[in-house]
């Protein structure tokens, strides 16, 4: 029962700690570009403030469009809540699977697309148009550089997944440094970060993600936000803990979950200036540029696959 | 009575309707209600049957019809009942759709072809499922391939739709043709035309493996697995609603049935070699991402989930072909995975292809076309259909928590959970298929965001689609009662798979056993540890999350309406919204090695070429199988007619000598 619990602080750490995340990723490439950029807080407070306003909706807007955020952000918030955070063996890993956890993420991205649909505007097309063709590609990446893991560690459960590989360390396994590559062009595919999208762009043709959520306002503009923060955060833990599991909980007491605890907020850091860097270094693709970008996640999972039957069978 | 007598009541009350639906039976006033009550009952009884058949030992009997040296044989077994539950469950919710079908379209034309040929269609497949002898075998599943051809050309004043018949005629004979040499092969093995002996028969490799071969092109021919799919996207968009959910739902189901009968049981897997299983992997991977990929191009809702069909067909495939391989290699339980997952999704995708199918044609009633170019904004118009609807989507788009997604990740657990297979061509072919899995799945979803973004969303089209109006609550009943097994099968799966277990335990003597050997939570389908899922618990958050923030945002008339932002633009209209073929166009673009789309673009100007007066964009996508599969073929049968030509002007003692010449060589080939 404690496992229980402990599942849903954890839960409630990634849902809370979202927005700082996201924040922290924009102070650091503010940095980097010679800017102050936001404070910390001014997530939350964007956030609140979406809360407290009147939204506004399309005059044919249909019930589906206000479900939607509901949708996606209980979607979004189930998947953070079954990637192992702190503790290796949290009970919801039993519940959910890799496997799961990619189709919940695939549920959040299919009723954005509806929802963008909804109205009949041309820039919502579009933008579900896009984000469902790349969808087509990342989702089947990041299934293929997750099972590598899996196939290594005979299951699909993400505790015994990470048991794996901090029993039998990284050691010479060019099928996981495969998986890495792939899953790390997925993840940046799927928070729509540049090279593939521009988080900070509202106005160009090329965007992808703001297109979709363009009619949006008040307080389901803040549920579908807070659900792409969350989005950040899990991507960033699932590869941290799937390929770095090293300083995680084993047992649920409270030394190593301290130490777990800091650990997991280091190689965040770490993994989040990479990330300003890389998007300060990089300038965004053409958008048909894109497809051959998530060609190659797709080939270098696949690569990592047979990379591993063929190279790695019985070690 | 024995559960074979309950069974044989299914295609007896469906041969009845038949009876029933014929214009001089007496019952000229309510013909539409006798025939829709009767197969409503056929259903119950394929249900009853089909428990029956799961739950008990097999039961079988003779009946007093048939040849006089061959009687008919009908068996009831765990793989005849697994296929009368699917047959019965959809059965039951299409004869309450068509009350409600079939009574708007009595308006419109004479509707006593589909009264007497529907329920004969129903008869056949049911009789094919009960079969025990070939001959059974092949008396039902020829009844079912002419009667459902009466049905493809039931509106036959359409030229597209006699050419469709056309086709899917030949096909069908072509594919019952291999059937029959696949019997043939088992006959000269067994001596008898029963299937017991058939199965107690002893093959050696080189026939077994022609039977196989045999048997998968003709029931491959049947089920639309690529390349013998050509006849499926024109035949079932062709029939009327009700009749493309039978045939999408449960016909093309029979063909795997067949498959599985023949191969699995009366053949044998222990005769199995190890390129059996690697072939149907290799076509079920290519028909699943084939058949997506062809479905995303098109634009006529029926036609589309025509192609959808394909696609599912391939994914059981891949199932089918992953069992074969680990009961070659010795790994029963995994195989009875494979083949449990191919049986979950084979149900599955009855239920939802079922009602997408019986979806498409409420649109088709209410806004008299099924061309995505005309629909749009029906969810406001047709509430309920379009809630509905969504649900098939969702399903067919394997996302939990419904069914779809828990067929998929049982195929996806038996993909990976693969022992090495060491040194075989298989251990890449497996991954790889995973992958392509993994691609169709995606590709899916894609899909499906188009179909209900164009169809149901946006603002119509066209006058009808604005004007479109809900249907009656037979039609709504005969929806609801797929969408509501959707949600129950994808909650529930550990409450289905200890009932289909008995399925592998009859074939191939092993059965899964421990699917929910952690308590009714879990779905845990080889052990534990290995990978576990819980529907319920997955539901339960996600309606838990979705609640406390409904609880906490939940201020009613708070919400402001206005027009749509346009950009400035004064006037938005219809034609604005991304279409069908716009939406397609960036897989068309990723994929064109595959499409290889003829695209035109006519512009007409005033005279310089910045003054547009009126542009027009044409793009057609031809499935590539026809260019490089079936118009060679055409055009060597046609070559080959025109040589053979002269043997049929020949004068009389012509024709005696080409008597005597064969008489000669049969002589020669018998001593």
């Amino acid at each position: 029962m404690s496992l229980w619990l402990w599942n849903l602080v954890e839960a409630l750490l990634m849902v809370g700690l979202a927005p700082l995340a996201t924040a922290l990723v924009k102070r650091f490439k503010a940095r980097l570009q010679n800017r102050r950029g936001p404070p910390l807080l001014q997530a939350y407070r964007d956030l609140a403030k979406l809360f407290g306003k009147q939204p506004v909706l399309a005059e044919q807007a249909s019930w589906l469009f206000r479900a939607a955020p509901y949708v996606i952000f209980a979607a979004t918030a189930l998947a953070a809540a079954i990637v192992p955070v702190i503790l290796v063996a949290t009970p919801l890993t039993a519940a959910a699977d890799v496997i799961a956890l990619v189709a919940l993420l695939a549920l959040a991205r299919f009723f954005t697309a509806l929802a963008a649909m909804d109205v009949g505007t041309a820039f919502g097309g579009m933008g579900a148009s896009r984000e469902m063709t790349f969808a087509a590609l990342t989702e089947p990446a990041m299934l293929m550089s997750i099972f590598v893991l899996s196939i290594a560690a005979h299951s699909t459960n993400m505790t015994a997944m990470i048991d794996t590989v901090l029993n039998s360390g990284l050691g010479l396994r060019p099928s996981l440094a495969f998986a890495l590559a792939a899953l790390g062009l997925v993840a940046i595919a799927e928070t729509g970060r540049i090279p593939v999208d521009n988080p900070a762009t509202h106005l160009e043709l090329t965007m992808v993600h703001e297109a979709m959520i363009l009619e949006y306002s008040g307080r389901y503009l803040a549920l579908i936000e807070w659900a792409n923060q969350i989005k950040l955060l899990l991507f960033a833990t699932l590869l941290l803990n799937l390929f770095f599991p090293w300083g995680m909980a084993l047992n649920a007491d409270a030394a190593s979950m301290l130490i777990a605890a800091g650990a997991w907020l280091f190689k965040l850091l770490v993994l989040f200036s990479l990330l300003a860097l890389f998007e300060t270094w990089m300038a965004k693709m053409r958008i048909f540029r894109v497809p051959e970008y998530l060609g190659l996640a797709f080939l270098l999972a696949i690569l990592g696959m047979l990379t591993h039957y063929i190279l790695e069978v019985g070690a | 009575m024995s559960g074979i007598s309950w069974a044989m009541l299914a295609p007896l009350s469906a041969l009845a309707a038949s009876v029933a639906g014929l214009p001089f039976s007496g019952i000229r006033y309510n013909r539409r209600r006798a025939v829709c009550v009767l197969l409503a009952l056929s259903a119950l009884a394929a249900i009853g049957a089909g428990m029956t058949g799961l739950l008990s030992p097999p039961s079988e009997t003779a009946l007093p019809i048939g040849l006089p040296w061959l009687p008919m044989h009908v068996r009831l077994d765990a793989l005849a009942g697994f296929f009368l539950l699917v047959i019965g469950l959809l059965l039951g919710a299409v004869a309450l759709y068509s009350e409600g079908y079939l009574r708007q379209l009595a308006e419109q034309r004479s509707l006593t072809p589909l009264y007497i040929f529907l329920p004969l269609f129903v008869t056949g497949m049911q009789g094919v499922v009960l079969a025990d002898d070939a001959y059974t075998f092949m008396i039902f599943w020829e009844l079912m391939s002419v009667a459902s051809y009466f049905l493809v050309t039931f509106e036959h004043e359409q030229d597209a739709n006699r050419k469709a018949g056309f086709l899917y005629l030949l096909m069908a004979h072509l594919g019952g043709l291999l059937i029959l040499g696949g019997f043939a092969v088992l006959y000269a093995a067994g001596g008898s035309f029963e299937f017991g002996a058939m199965r107690a028969a002893a093959l050696t490799s080189p026939w077994a493996s022609l039977a196989f071969l045999l048997a998968l092109g003709g029931f491959g021919m049947k089920a639309g697995l690529m390349p013998l799919h050509a006849w499926l996207p024109e035949a079932h968009p062709a029939a009327p609603s009700n009749v493309s959910a039978l045939m999408s739902g449960i016909m093309i189901k029979v063909a795997i049935f067949g498959f599985l009968r023949v191969v699995w049981d009366l053949v044998g897997l222990e005769y199995a070699d190890w390129w059996w299983g690697g072939l149907v992997l290799a076509i079920g991977s290519s028909s699943a991402v084939g058949g997506v990929l062809l479905a995303l191009q098109q634009h006529d809702l029926k036609r589309l989930l025509a192609y959808h069909s394909v696609e599912n067909i391939g994914i059981i495939a891949i199932g089918l072909g992953l069992g074969m391989i680990f009961a070659h290699y010795h790994y029963p339980t995994l195989a009875a995975l494979g083949l449990v997952a191919a049986l979950y999704h084979t149900l599955n995708h009855a239920l939802f292809k079922g009602l997408l199918f019986m979806g498409a044609g409420a649109v088709l009633h209410s806004a008299h076309s099924c061309d995505m170019g005309q629909l749009g904004g029906l969810i406001r118009r047709m509430p309920r259909t379009a809630a509905l609807f969504l649900i098939g989507c969702i399903s067919i788009s394997a996302l939990p928590p419904f069914n779809g997604f828990v067929s998929e990740w049982l195929t996806f657990q038996a993909a990976l959970m693969a022992p090495q297979l060491k040194g075989t061509p298989l251990s890449a072919l497996i991954p790889f298929s995973a992958a392509m899995l993994a691609l169709a799945g995606a590709l899916a979803a894609a899909c499906f965001v188009k179909v209900f973004g164009i169809v149901f969303q946006g603002a119509a089209r066209s006058q009808a689609a604005a004007e479109a109006r809900e249907v009656d609550g037979w039609m709504q009943l005969g929806m609801a009662i797929p969408a509501a097994l959707c949600l129950l099968l994808g909650v529930l799966p550990m409450w289905m798979l200890p009932l289909m277990d008995a399925v592998p335990q009859a074939l191939i003597q092993t059965g899964l056993g421990e699917s929910a050997a952690n308590g009714w939570l879990w779905l845990t389908p080889i052990a534990p540890e290995r990978a576990s899922y819980s529907p319920i618990i997955v539901l339960l958050a996600l309606l838990l999350a979705v609640g406390i923030f409904l609880f906490i945002h939940y201020r009613t008339g708070e919400k402001r309406r206005t027009a749509t932002w346009s950009c400035g633009h004064p006037h938005l209209n219809p034609r604005m919204q991304y279409t069908a073929v716009s939406f397609s166009q960036p897989l068309r673009r990723i994929f064109t090695d595959v499409y290889r789309p003829q695209d035109k673009l006519l512009r007409t100007d005033h005279g310089h070429t910045l003054l547009v007066k009126k542009l027009r964009y044409q793009v057609h996508v031809q499935d590539l199988q026809w260019r490089y599969l079936y118009l060679p073929i055409r055009r060597f049968s046609e070559w080959l007619t025109r040589h053979v030509d002269w043997l049929h002007h020949r004068p009389i003692h012509g024709y005696l000598a080409f008597t005597f010449v064969t008489l000669l060589i049969l002589l020669g080939l018998l001593l």
